[in-house]
């Protein structure tokens, strides 16, 4: 449903929303279901309701629902405005966004790229991940208005067209995730990795950063060493190394998982 | 978080003369530290004056003056570069394995040298608004002192607060005796020395540093030494990458046949600044590198720590960390 379209609302869920929300009704009577109704919705849904009540918030929950028009950022809703463009992914883009506006967020509610998550917001678990003028950052620590005539690619940009980055290829075949929330993160520090393993980048774990070789051959205590800005709450560790391992090195490496009959 | 004027500056000195002008004013630099404290509502700029673009990234041979025959670190270089550039992993491996410790590969790519050296504490209290903390908010008490104080100080701290300093790269950077090269609003250049930059909490915990406001950093100075041989960064952590040291320590030794020519020890996780053991070194000089050796010079510096409620474990590990640490550096980094 758009935002401030009249809404439709069926009888069940004008109760759904008298019982759980009585103070938001008006408004939703008059503008519709918004974010925040939404967002409110959702975490009440999650507190467990009633039978009727939940398939009828299934209902509203599962609706084609636009979270913010455009309107919200017109230049005259914005406070501290900085103009700025900067390619994504190829394309450029050119837009005004509040100086408080991270790099994550800008990706996430204007430009429609909800590849990139907000995990922690605070730079602790590297699910906002993405590539800025070829270097793997944290989004959520980066703001927007620092972005400017820099080149940003997130997880949307990391295939060739329909056909997956090897890596992409990798984390499937070796599972590499299992809720797949820390994976758009995963997948774009990952392919970072094998940049700077191919620069010649040492690491912490690296046994002599005297040593000038490059490019770096990554041991598996290397790649987790090197991937430890990404965490993965599901423990999907070993499928992850194991995936970035078979890349890096070229070679077959076994699955730590297979179906059993 | 709270609505800021987003600016940026031309060169250096109308950087530094942007943010003499505003007292509320902030550099952004890496952001990494400053973002996430505002976000929290621990810093509250009402002005980030961007200087991410401006020319103080190089790395270079320093060919004149006191420092001559060293490196230089531009203050606006990343980590990452800083941690990887050929003249630092040939010199200073130290620093290289410092910097590496250190946080997350996607944070050393945005982090800045000088940054670093400016982050704030990682104590829970002081990010915890609700909380005491003499340090966020001057006068309001230390949650710690009483509280739970596992990660805190054992050297140096006061009544007023318990807090350590979280850098790794700064603990190496002590440990090669660097000098901090910083500009002010008039253009005028002064230098400080790594060991003087950061400051005891004493009364006023709430000045991390002796660095005035109006002033940046252009660079961090390393002299020549002959450490890169024998030197080891050790750190000691909860968990084994992406977390800050319980204890770590940087050690580097010069040998004149059998017996240590120089031996530079510093700490990290211990105290509101990199604490350098100088009783300890001062014990090594003109003594041959054994065990036995390494663990009276370790003894004699921790015998100065008092340590909290929960942290008594530290002292331990500190003997423990400053042995291991030399034996890693006489060994050329191998155990």
């Amino acid at each position: 449903m758009e935002e401030n379209e009249s809404p439709q609302l069926t009888k069940d869920e004008k109760k759904l929303f008298e019982d759980l929300m009585p103070e938001d009704l008006n408004e939703i009577l008059v503008h519709g279901v918004n974010r925040r109704h939404f967002l409110k919705l959702m975490t009440l849904a999650g507190g467990g309701m009633l039978a009727w009540q939940s398939a009828v918030a299934e209902q509203v929950l599962t609706r084609p629902f636009s979270a913010l028009t455009s309107s919200d950022f017109s230049p005259a809703n914005i406070e501290n405005g900085v103009n700025l463009s900067f390619k994504v992914n190829g394309a450029a883009k050119k837009l005004m966004v509040d100086s408080r506006m991270t790099l994550l967020d800008t990706l996430r509610e204007r430009l429609e790229l909800t590849g990139s998550k907000k995990g922690c917001d605070h730079g602790q678990c590297g699910a906002c991940t993405v590539i800025v003028d070829g270097r793997r950052v944290l989004s959520c620590l980066t703001l927007a208005a620092s972005c400017e005539g820099r080149s940003v690619k997130t997880i949307e940009g990391i295939a060739q067209g329909n056909e997956l980055h090897p890596i992409q290829s990798a984390f499937i075949k070796h599972d590499g995730f299992q809720c797949g929330f820390c994976t758009p993160g995963q997948i774009c520090s990952a392919v970072a990795v094998m940049d700077e393993a191919k620069n010649g980048e040492v690491s912490c774990v690296t046994e002599d950063v005297r040593q000038t070789a490059s490019p770096i051959k990554l041991s598996n205590e290397e790649i987790s060493e090197r991937m430890s800005g990404n965490l993965c709450r599901c423990g999907a560790y070993p499928n992850i190394v194991a995936a970035i391992q078979e890349v890096h090195s070229g070679k077959e490496v076994a699955q730590t998982w297979e179906f059993r009959g | 978080m709270r609505p800021f004027k987003y600016t940026n500056a031309k060169d250096v000195t109308a950087a530094a003369k942007m943010l003499a002008a505003n007292p509320d004013a902030k550099f952004l630099a890496g952001g990494t530290n400053l973002l996430d404290l505002m976000k929290e509502d621990v810093e509250q700029p009402n002005e980030l004056i961007d200087i991410t673009r401006l020319a103080l990234a190089d790395i270079k041979l320093i060919s004149s003056g006191t420092n001559k025959g060293g490196t230089s670190i531009g203050g606006l270089g990343k980590n990452t570069a800083a941690a990887n550039h050929p003249l630092i992993r040939q010199n200073y491996p130290l620093l290289t394995q410092a910097i590496l410790a250190g946080a997350s590969g996607q944070i050393r790519n945005m982090a800045t040298n000088g940054g670093n050296l400016l982050q704030r504490t990682r104590c829970s209290y002081f990010f915890d608004v609700a909380m005491p903390c003499n340090k966020r908010e001057p006068g309001s008490g230390c949650g710690a002192m009483e509280g739970i104080n596992r990660m805190h100080a054992i050297f140096g701290w006061s009544e007023k607060c318990v807090a350590v300093y979280p850098s790794d790269m700064a603990v190496a950077l002590a440990a090669l005796d660097a000098v901090v090269k910083v500009r002010n609003a008039s253009g005028q250049e002064r230098t400080i020395l790594l060991a003087d930059f950061h400051r005891l909490p004493g009364d006023t915990p709430e000045k991390d540093t002796n660095l005035s406001h109006g002033e940046i950093i252009t660079a961090i100075e390393l002299p020549k030494n002959n450490f890169a041989d024998k030197s080891y960064y050790l750190k000691v952590r909860d968990r084994a990458s992406y977390a800050f040291a319980l204890v770590s320590v940087a050690a580097a030794l010069e040998m004149n046949g059998n017996k240590i020519a120089q031996a530079r020890i510093a700490m990290g996780g211990v105290a509101h600044k990199p604490w350098r053991a100088f009783q300890a070194e001062k014990m090594l000089v003109g003594k041959e590198a054994t065990e036995a050796n390494f663990r009276l010079a370790a003894e004699a510096e921790m015998a100065d720590a008092k340590p909290l409620e929960h942290n008594k474990f530290k002292v331990e590990l500190g003997n423990r960390s400053i042995v291991l640490a030399l034996q890693m550096a006489i060994n050329g980094g191998k155990s």
